[in-house]
Formats: C-alpha cells, structure tokens, sequence
C-alpha cells in the first residue's frame, strides 16, 4: 500500500488480514511521463512486496494507467505498452483498476484498449466505477464495453464500488461486485451489510480503500464486527469476507497464500 | 432482525445524521448568496425518504446521478461533486 504507512500493515496482520491486494490508482497528482508509471509499477512489482513480506502479509496488485489520467490518451497509449512487461512479475493479478472516471470518450477508449489487454493476455479485470453523479452513467457504459468483448468471462471480472443503485446491473451481468468500504463516500459498513442481505448472491466481496485520502485500511474487519451484531453467523461472515475474495482470485494461478 | 433490534442498533446513528441535516439546511438559510444546483438536488433527494417503499437508498443516489446515456467530450476536471448539474450548456 504504497500511500500507508508500515503501522497500517502491522494493524492489517494483528486483524487477521490474509493478503493485501492493491490496485494501480490515481497517486492524487498526474505523472509527468510514461517513466512515471514504470517506476510506480515497479514499486507495486518489487519493492512494496517485500515491504508487506516483513509483516507477513502476502502481497498482490493489479496494473493499468487509472481513468483519471487516461484522458490524455498519448500518455495511455505509452503506459499501456508497457504494462506486458510487468505483467508475468509473480504477484500480478490481473489488470486494474480500469474503468471511467468523468465518462468521457478519451476515457472510454483507454478502457477498451485495456480490456483488450485483459483479452489478449487472459487476465482477470479489476474495475473503477466513478464517483458520486457519475456513477450510474459510468458503470452503464462500463458494462457495455466489457460486454462488447465476447472474449472476456463476467466472472473473471469484478466490478467495484458498487452502490444501491448499481449493484443489482453488475450482478444481474454476472460479474462480480465488490463494495469499497469508505468512511465518507462509497458505502459504509451498515449499508455494505444491507446490500449483501437484499442481494443474497454469492459473488460479492468486501474492500477497504487504502489510498492518500480519509480512508480506514481495517474497514473490512470492523465490518466483520457489525455483521456479527446483526446477527450473522461465523461462517457467512468468514464466506463474504474471507471466502469470496479467495474463490475469485483462485482464478489466477498468481494468487496462493502460505 | 426485529424492528425493535435494529432500532437499538441505528436510532442513535440515524438520529444524529438527522439532527446535522438539519443544522445544515439551518446554516445554508443563515448564509448569502445564491446556491448552486447542489442545494436543489439535496432537497429533491430528501424527497425520496418520505417515500414509502424498500428503496429509498437507492432513489436518493438515482436522484443525484447523471441519467444521460451518451460519452461526454472531454472532462471538465477529476473531481466528482456528489449532485448531476444538468447538461453543460
């Protein structure tokens, strides 16, 4: 996690956390240059790894150029051919987060460059869905360009951030959904737990962001606490926020743990 | 869970977002000039939790979203606001 500091991965351990899985994001300024982004993948190749390996945790990370910087579309086309390189490096799982951040056509054309990708390399997808009012209109557009490529498999691609009024388009699609817990945007915990009831389906998981900005990188287990005061049982709570994280990245061969 | 169960667990939580909703509408009233379109979307959102119905969460994110279906040009910025302001002009 490279915007945390080692405190965070020590309190993810005493936590019980297994594994961290850390997308390529936005590092809340814009790279001047394709350089940039080698560096910053090989810090998520290399380096953060064996950061995370001296607490013992397992790490893992997804590669691609975020949507916020993907509208300069020279830029995107740069880092993304670059991105096979680091894509047989031991912890890759696959490409992300791709996606849309403003819906923009240049954006648009970034995420279908990366799902092709995806395609050609047979990886699984991580998706961004957008922020706030454009959420709904991104997520659509997303579904639509992941469809449009009859090579990808919705169940090797995980569709996050979702909401209350996306949730049910990404699983009626039959991707996975995830819910990024966040302590003022996204979901909280409460509302995470409600989804999870009203859509009783069996391919979501739990997240907490980890970023530069407010967010809580135990989000997940204190999650875990709410569950258990509503009344969950240890083994629901252990399948969603244990189980379904395992059953989608075992399609990886990347991701083993001990 | 039982309504009785749930209340004991939220109706403080609930009570205190309520009481700062409040606060700020009172503090927006308190304070000049013209609002942006924020103002009117939150308003037309606190619509929706009178509403009877399952979906009220989901209705409140529906009403602050962009309902359009097509690609923009080119972006305005990075940053989301929280509330759709139209089409641009």
């Amino acid at each position: 996690m490279v915007s945390r500091v080692t405190d965070d991965y020590e309190a993810m351990v005493t936590a019980g956390c297994e594994a961290v899985c850390e997308p390529a994001f936005w590092a809340g300024f814009d790279r001047s240059g394709v350089q940039g982004f080698y560096d910053y993948f090989s810090q998520l190749t290399d380096y953060e790894p064996k950061r995370a390996a001296k607490f013992s945790l397992p790490h893992f990370s997804w590669l691609c150029i975020n949507s916020k910087e993907s509208e300069d579309t020279m830029l995107a086309e740069e880092v993304l051919s670059i991105i096979p390189y680091f894509l047989e490096r031991p912890n890759v799982l696959g490409i992300g987060e791709i996606g849309l951040n403003k819906n923009t056509r240049n954006e648009l054309k970034i995420l279908e460059k990366h799902i092709e990708l995806a395609a050609k390399h047979d990886q699984l997808i991580l998706v961004h869905t957008p922020h706030l009012e454009d959420k709904l209109k991104g997520t659509r557009l997303i579904l639509d360009a992941i469809r449009n490529d009859p090579r990808i498999k919705p169940e090797r691609v995980i569709i996050d951030h979702v909401e209350e009024h996306t949730v049910e388009m990404v699983l009626e699609g039959g991707f996975w959904a995830g819910i990024t817990l966040y302590p003022e945007s996204k979901a909280t915990p409460a509302r995470a737990i409600d989804m999870v009831e009203n859509c009783k389906a069996h391919n979501i998981w739990l997240n907490c962001a980890c970023d530069w900005g407010i967010s809580k990188p135990l989000a997940v287990p204190h999650t875990a606490i709410e569950m258990r005061r509503r009344g969950h049982s240890p083994e629901a709570i252990d399948q969603l926020i244990y189980g379904n994280p395992l059953k989608f990245l075992s399609q990886t061969p990347r991701f083993k743990l001990g | 869970m039982q309504r009785q169960q749930l209340l004991d667990l939220y109706f403080m939580d609930a009570r205190s977002k309520v009481i700062d909703l409040a606060a700020f509408l009172d503090r927006l009233d308190r304070g000049e000039g013209e609002p942006d379109f924020r103002l009117a979307a939150l308003r037309k959102a606190l619509g929706e939790l009178s509403r009877e119905g399952p979906s009220r969460a989901k209705n409140v994110l529906l009403s602050l979203s962009d309902p359009t279906a097509e690609p923009i040009a080119r972006s305005p910025g990075k940053g989301a606001v929280g509330a759709w302001p139209g089409e641009a002009k």
